[in-house]
C-alpha cells in the first residue's frame, strides 16, 4: 500500500506476530481436537488439553467408525457417514442441473413476468428453515418417506434450488447475449444452445455452486434432525447423538475423532477448491 | 434482453418451442416454491391460529398459541439469549473480521496461506464446531484443568455448566467459526478500495490508522450491510451450534427461539406453539432484513 511497506520495520514484525496470534487462534481447537482423538482415555483424564499424545494411538479413530454407541446400535458412525453420502449426490446433482437451467431461461429467455418470478424464488434463501419444518414433516409422513434418506433427498432439492438458480443466472448474466443471438439466427434451439454454447462456458459456475451445494448439505442437521432421526440419519445427527448421550462413560478421544470424520469431507473439498468455495460464500452470502 | 425472444416470430414449430420451453422449464421449480415456501409458510401461519396439539387440528383459536408464547418464560428466555448471543456475535465477528481484513491487506506475502488457516472454520458443520468446543470448555478436564496445571488452581472457567454465562460459550463458538467469513468479505471489499486516494491522503501527511478509520472504513459501508445482512440471518437461524454445545442447557438457560420451536414442536408434541414460534422467527428475519436489505441496495447504488 505505500512504497516502504516491504522493509522490514518494527512495527512489520508486529503485524506479523499479529497475524500468526490470530491464526494461533483459529488452529488451535483444530489442533485440540486431533491430538485429543490421538490419545488414550487415561491421558485425556490426566493430561491436558495442549499436550502432545505420550502414547499415539488410532484407537479412538476406530471405536468412531466402528464401535461407538449411537442410540442403542454400536457400529460407530460408519453407516451413518455412507448415509450422508447418499443423501448428498443426489440432492448436489438434482439441484445443481434444475439450478443451471433455471438460471439460463432466467438470464437468456425472459419472457413477461419472469423477472418477478425470480425475486418470489430468491424469497426461498431468505426464510428461517423452521417455518417450513411443521408442514414438511408432516408431507412426508403421509407420502411414508419419513425418516428416509429419498424424503431427505427431496428436501434438500427443494430448499436448494433458489441458491442453485441464483448462481447460475448471475453467472448467465455475463455470458454475451450476441452469443445466443449468432446461434439462434444458425437455427439452434433451446435446449441446443444450452448444450453446445452455454454448458461448455459454465465449468467453474458448476465447480462453485457444487461446492456450495455439497458444504450446505453434508453439513446440515435441522432437516435432517427434523425429519430423519433414524438409521437413515445424516452423520450431523449421529454426532450430535453420540456426542450429547449421557448414558455411559465419556469417551472424549472418540468424540473428537467421530468430529473429524464428520468434518473430512468439507474440508477436503475445502482443502482441494478454497478458491471456489471463497467464491461461493461470498456469491450465495452476499444475495443470501 | 427479451428483445431476442421477439426478434423471431413464433411461426414454426421450433419458434413455438422457443417460446414455451424457457417457461415449461421454470415450471417445476415456481410450483415447487409456491407449495414448499409460499404455501408452508401460510400452513404454519394457519396452524399457529389454531389449537394444535399433538395433531394439527383446525379449530381456530385466534391468537391463543401467540399468548400462550408470551406468557411462557421458556419463550422469553430464549428471546433474551438470541439478543444477547446475536449483538455479540455479531458486534465481535464484524470487529474482529475487519481488523484481520485491515491486517492482511498490507501486502502480506504469505496471505494466501494465513486467508486458507483463517477460514477454514467456514467448511465445517455448527456440530462439528460445537463439539469441538464442548471438549475445550469441558470444566474438568478442558481450559480450565490446563490454566489450573500452569499454576493457577483457582482458577475457574465453567461457562458451559454456569446457567448465567452458558450462552456466551455459543458466542465464543460462533465467532471462531464465522469471523474469518468476515474477514474474506471486507477483504475483497478493501481490495476494491482505490490506492491513489489513500497516496494522496498520506501525500498530504494523514496518519495510516487516521486514513483507515476517514477514508477506508466508510468506503465499506455496503460491505458492512452485507455482513450484517449474513450474521444476523446466521444468528436468527442459530439452531444446531446451540445444540451441540449446551443443547440449551443448563436447564433451558441457553434456549434460542429455533431450539424452542424444535423442542415443543417435535419433543413436546404442541405444534401449535411450535408454528407461532416459527412465525415470531420468520418476523423477526423480516424486521432485521428487509431494512438492511433497503439499506444495503441503497447505498450501493449511491457508490457507484
Amino acid at each position: 500500500m505505500h512504497a516502504d511497506a516491504q522493509r522490514l520495520t518494527l512495527g512489520r514484525v508486529a503485524l506479523y506476530a499479529l497475524l500468526v496470534l490470530f491464526a494461533l487462534y483459529y488452529l488451535t481447537p483444530l489442533y485440540v481436537v486431533l491430538t485429543t482423538s490421538l490419545k488414550p482415555m487415561d491421558e485425556v483424564r490426566a493430561g491436558n488439553l495442549i499436550a502432545l499424545p505420550q502414547t499415539w494411538t488410532i484407537e479412538a479413530w476406530h471405536r468412531a467408525w466402528n464401535g461407538a454407541c449411537i442410540g442403542v446400535d454400536c457400529n460407530g458412525l460408519r453407516p451413518y457417514f455412507w448415509n450422508s453420502v447418499r443423501m448428498v449426490v443426489p440432492s448436489v446433482l438434482i439441484s445443481t442441473f434444475i439450478g443451471a437451467l433455471n438460471g439460463y431461461v432466467l438470464a437468456h429467455w425472459r419472457f413477461r413476468g419472469s423477472e418477478i418470478l425470480f425475486t418470489a424464488l430468491l424469497v426461498g434463501c431468505f426464510i428461517p428453515f423452521q417455518v417450513v419444518l411443521l408442514p414438511m414433516a408432516r408431507l412426508l409422513g403421509i407420502f411414508g418417506l419419513a425418516n428416509t434418506t429419498a424424503g431427505l433427498i427431496f428436501v434438500h432439492v427443494v430448499y436448494g434450488l433458489a441458491f442453485t438458480t441464483l448462481f447460475f443466472r448471475n453467472f448467465y448474466i455475463s455470458v454475451p447475449e450476441e452469443l445466443i443471438k449468432a446461434a439462434r439466427v444458425d437455427g439452434a434451439g433451446f435446449f441446443l444452445i444450452f448444450r453446445k454454447v452455454v454448458l461448455p462456458l459454465s465449468g467453474p459456475i458448476f465447480v462453485v455452486c457444487i461446492i456450495w451445494q455439497f458444504t450446505q448439505i453434508w453439513n446440515d442437521f435441522l432437516f435432517g434432525v427434523a425429519f430423519n432421526g433414524g438409521q437413515q440419519a445424516p452423520i450431523t445427527v449421529a454426532l450430535n447423538n453420540l456426542v450429547n448421550t449421557s448414558t455411559g462413560v465419556k469417551e472424549y478421544n472418540v468424540d473428537m475423532a467421530a468430529a473429524v470424520i464428520a468434518a473430512l469431507p468439507t474440508l477436503f473439498v475445502y482443502i482441494v477448491a478454497g478458491r471456489y468455495f471463497v467464491r461461493g460464500l461470498t456469491a450465495g452470502a452476499v444475495k443470501g | 434482453m427479451s428483445a431476442v425472444a421477439s426478434a423471431i416470430p413464433p411461426r414454426s414449430l421450433r419458434g413455438l418451442a422457443d417460446e414455451w420451453l424457457p417457461r415449461i422449464v421454470l415450471s417445476p421449480t415456481l410450483a415447487m416454491s409456491l407449495v414448499f415456501v409460499y404455501g408452508f409458510i401460510v400452513w404454519t401461519a394457519y396452524l399457529s391460529l389454531t389449537e394444535s396439539r399433538m395433531m394439527p387440528s383446525f379449530d381456530f383459536a385466534g391468537l391463543a398459541q401467540y399468548a400462550r408464547l408470551f406468557d411462557n418464560e421458556r419463550w422469553w428466555t430464549s428471546a433474551k439469549n438470541l439478543g444477547i448471543f446475536g449483538s455479540l456475535f455479531i458486534g465481535i465477528s464484524v470487529v474482529l473480521g475487519l481488523l484481520i481484513a485491515i491486517l492482511l491487506d498490507q501486502k502480506i506475502r504469505t496471505e494466501g496461506a494465513l486467508r486458507a488457516i483463517y477460514l477454514y472454520p467456514m467448511a465445517l458443520s455448527f456440530i462439528v464446531t460445537g463439539t469441538a468446543w464442548k471438549w475445550i470448555l469441558n470444566p474438568g478436564l478442558g481450559l480450565e484443568k490446563l490454566v489450573r496445571d500452569w499454576g493457577y488452581p483457582n482458577f475457574t472457567f465453567d461457562w458451559l455448566v454456569n446457567s448465567n454465562l452458558s450462552i456466551y460459550t455459543v458466542v465464543i463458538a460462533g465467532v471462531w467459526q464465522s469471523s474469518g467469513f468476515v474477514m474474506a468479505l471486507f477483504l475483497a471489499g478493501l481490495r476494491g478500495v482505490d490506492e491513489e486516494i489513500i497516496k494522496a491522503a498520506q501525500v498530504d501527511g494523514a496518519s495510516l490508522p487516521r486514513i483507515y478509520w476517514k477514508i477506508v472504513i466508510p468506503s465499506l459501508r455496503p460491505v458492512f450491510f452485507s455482513v450484517l445482512l449474513i450474521l444476523s440471518h446466521i444468528a436468527i437461524k442459530s439452531f444446531d451450534l446451540v445444540m451441540a454445545l449446551t443443547a440449551g442447557g443448563p436447564g433451558n438457560a441457553s434456549d434460542v427461539p429455533a431450539i424452542f420451536m424444535y423442542q415443543f414442536s417435535f419433543n413436546r408434541g404442541q405444534l401449535g406453539l411450535g408454528a407461532a414460534a416459527a412465525m415470531m422467527m420468520l418476523m423477526t428475519i423480516v424486521a432485521v432484513l428487509v431494512p438492511l436489505m433497503y439499506l444495503e441496495t441503497r447505498s450501493a447504488r449511491s457508490a457507484r
